[in-house]
């Protein structure tokens, strides 16, 4: 398995059929992958706090959400997970480029970087952070399945250095 | 007239639809007015009432959803007007009372004063983009797009009290009724 096809196995492994996404070029391949798959409803959004919603009211439905962003996407979501997912104890998986970590080219991704798990653990949500593919398509399933169990977010932080 | 008598005549079109219903005032009056299972009431996350209705209607195409938004909470997710176009699911009806206010937190003004939403929703794309007094309700409900009504009201909230179901009792309530 590629780091790309690592998180796509555990996705569809996982019984994920529905994605909102906003873009991280370190998904785009993924994102892809997703996008032709004919089982999995693929949902771009303008915003990340919008997708949270929209995975509230798929699940609502009877769909398996997950969001698929970048980790400055945690900033802009953080009253939609507390006050509409966790109030309502929706499960929901977040999978996040995690920038601003080793190999970083971007300053300004940088100080959101260093913030994520912090802001993770402030928000009393569990995080993994897979160093390879194996890992990373096992702690997919298992974020699922913690999240569904929680009736929280659970999150798969995807560093540079994993892709 | 305002907010709640414009929520008395929504739900007089109500029969077996999914309804999504706006943070505060808005949930409080509906559940006043008509409680009934398949009204999902949100308690936080303002903005996210068409978001919701937009996942709803794309996992449930055969249930048709309608979210009873506010204009203040609109304006805060303004991006969800282009993402319900885009994907335009015919079975979402998206109906905004715009009293030009945030009502629920003291009535203060909206910038919703100085725009037409429907024209907006028109520049946007929407097909179906209309004010609710020029329309039969059920006739959008039912039709092949994506609709955007506004209900133009004054501002001012009633005295509905505050919902006594728990969270997890409105969701589980809601997904039992699907």
């Amino acid at each position: 398995m590629d780091s790309n096809e690592a998180i796509f196995n555990g996705l569809k492994d996982a019984g994920i059929d529905f994605i909102v996404s906003v873009p991280c070029v370190n998904l785009s391949k993924l994102l892809n992958m997703i996008d032709e798959d004919g089982e999995i409803t693929h949902v771009p959004v303008t915003r990340e706090e919008e997708g949270i919603g929209i995975c509230a009211g798929a699940y609502l439905g009877g769909m398996k959400p997950a969001i698929l962003m970048q980790n400055s996407g945690l900033g802009n979501s953080i009253n939609g997970l507390k006050s509409l997912t966790e109030l309502y104890e929706f499960p929901l998986l977040m999978i996040m480029s995690h920038r601003g970590t080793e190999g970083e080219n971007i300053c300004g991704q940088v100080p959101m970087g260093e913030s994520t798990p912090l802001l993770l653990k402030a928000m009393d949500y569990k995080f993994f952070k897979p160093a390879h593919p194996e890992g990373a398509y096992e702690d997919v399933k298992e974020a699922w399945d913690l999240s569904k169990e929680e009736g929280k977010p659970v999150s798969v932080l995807l560093e540079i250095k994993y892709w | 007239m305002a907010r709640r008598e414009a929520i008395e005549e929504i739900m007089k079109y109500i029969d077996d639809e999914l309804v999504i219903c706006n943070i505060g005032f808005p949930s409080r009056e509906l559940y006043d007015i008509k409680d009934r299972q398949k009204n999902f009431y949100m308690i936080g996350s303002m903005g996210l009432a068409s978001s919701i209705g937009l996942g709803l209607a794309l996992a449930k195409p055969n249930e048709d959803i309608v979210v009873i938004d506010g204009d203040g909470a609109l304006l805060m997710n303004m991006g969800s007007m282009v993402t319900v176009f885009a994907n335009n699911p015919k079975n979402l009806t998206w109906i905004v009372i715009d009293n030009g206010a945030y009502g629920s937190t003291g009535n203060q003004d909206t910038y919703a004063q100085k725009l037409d939403l429907v024209d907006v929703a028109r520049g946007v794309g929407f097909k179906n983009s209309h004010n609710f007094k020029d329309i039969n309700l059920k006739e959008f409900i039912r039709s092949d797009d994506a609709s955007f009504i506004v209900y133009t009201t004054d501002s001012g909230n009633s005295n509905a009290a505050i919902i006594d179901l728990t969270p997890i009792e409105i969701k589980n309530r809601f997904m039992n009724s699907i």
